[in-house]
């Protein structure tokens, strides 16, 4: 009676593997606290591992069952992938409703890591027409416009080539706002440009962490409010940074040419 | 007014490439996104609602568009929250906030800085306000709606 019992018993170390994995591809992409646990719950849960705890902060899971335990540490995110946490999602309710087997579902979570990123060209031309998009909606004229646009092409060239690969969060953008207050100066005092100020904001923005901000509120509103006063505290630092940066560079500016720029 | 909702929607799909939303979901970031904007425009502009007030709104908004579409499509609410809140984020009282802060003009440097945390504790509310709402509501008028 017992062996046969312990024959149907899934395998519970795989199973939370699998699970764990769905998690960890979640948590690192910027999915709330809440779907990475549920998202774990929902996939365990359907494959019959009924003794089973997960614990979920936004930079770890832990996961214990019946003679398992596993831990993973996970850096705070940086660069989401939307898409990511979209096929993950799906992928848990497919599993829900019985399609896969676990290598299925561990062979479809090794498709899901190994994903197509977007071409960097393209990323750098959204950061462009993005930066070109806020400058107009915070009051730009269109000149204004054409240099973010140039602003947040050149910033994200930056950002994808220096500061993701070789720089931390707090230097790299600090250096990143530098460098678009610093070319939106230059075209400024070319004659490009009307307004300054508007060419700047616009091409900061893509610096802002939409991200963590949005998660960490809503994972404060769901109760999890470690792991979302971690990720606000992420955000805020991220926006000072923005700020010193720009605000450098108007110091030196201000040293070096004597009087105000506007 | 229309340059620059359209503006807003326009930099909100570019955002959700960046943040790599699946390409089927642009449209829906971007009306989501000048929708959000749009609204906040006409209450800043043309009501007596402060700036905070209207973001506020704004957000709720925002918030409940993106719920409805995540269970139309079946996927995250995130996908459609952080690009749609993008326009109403206050990334230009950042750059005053620093502006200011360099050049001396501390009072005016306080000003900005405070509204900028204004405008954030309003988004974060109107975000928590929408999502106290339970998911059945949600849930009930989809069906009535493809009925």
């Amino acid at each position: 009676m017992d062996s046969e019992k312990e024959a149907k018993k899934p395998d519970t170390e795989r199973i939370l593997n699998i699970a764990i994995e769905a998690g960890h591809i979640l948590l690192e992409n910027g999915a709330e606290i809440f779907r990475v646990e549920e998202t774990m719950e929902r996939i365990a849960g359907y494959y019959g591992v009924d003794e089973k705890e997960f614990y979920v902060l936004s930079n770890g899971i832990f996961a214990t069952g019946k003679s398992f335990a596993g831990v993973r540490q996970i850096s705070v995110s940086s660069g989401a992938r939307l898409d990511k946490i979209v096929a993950v999602n799906q992928l848990s309710r497919e599993i829900a409703e019985g399609f896969y087997t676990p290598s299925e579902a561990e062979e479809k979570l090794r498709q899901i890591r190994d994903m197509r990123d977007k071409r960097h060209i393209m990323q750098i031309l959204a950061s462009g027409v993005g930066s070109a998009g806020f400058s107009i909606l915070f009051g730009g004229s269109f000149k204004d416009a054409g240099v973010a646009l140039a602003a947040g092409i050149i910033l994200y060239v930056y950002v994808l080539y220096i500061s993701g690969p070789h720089l931390s969060k707090i230097p790299g953008n600090i250096f990143g706002s530098s460098v678009v207050t610093l070319i939106c100066i230059i075209c400024y005092r070319i004659g490009l440009g009307d307004s300054l100020s508007h060419m700047i904001i616009g091409a900061i923005i893509p610096l802002i962490p939409g991200v963590e901000f949005t998660n960490g509120v809503r994972d404060i509103a769901y109760g999890d409010y470690l792991s979302g006063f971690i990720r606000l505290l992420d955000a805020i630092l991220v926006f000072v940074s923005i700020a010193i940066g720009v605000g450098v560079v108007f110091l030196i500016y201000r040293h070096a040419f004597g009087g105000t720029i506007i | 007014m229309i340059i620059k909702i359209a503006a807003a929607a326009v930099g909100t799909v570019a955002f959700a490439l960046l943040f790599r939303t699946p390409s089927k979901y642009y449209l829906h970031c971007g009306i989501i996104g000048g929708m959000g904007f749009a609204l906040y425009y006409v209450l800043n502009e043309y009501t007596f609602f402060s700036p905070t007030e209207s973001t506020f709104f704004a957000m709720l908004l925002v918030s409940l568009v993106s719920r409805f579409c995540a269970v139309w499509e079946k996927c995250p609410v995130t996908v459609f929250l952080i690009s749609g809140l993008l326009p109403l984020v206050p990334g230009a009282g950042i750059y005053w906030t620093a502006y200011y802060l360099v050049t001396g003009q501390t009072a005016l440097a306080k000003d900005s800085g405070f509204e900028a945390i204004k405008i954030t504790v309003a988004i974060v509310l109107g975000i928590v306000m929408v999502f106290e709402l339970p998911q059945k509501l949600f849930r009930g008028r989809r069906k009535r709606k493809e009925a």
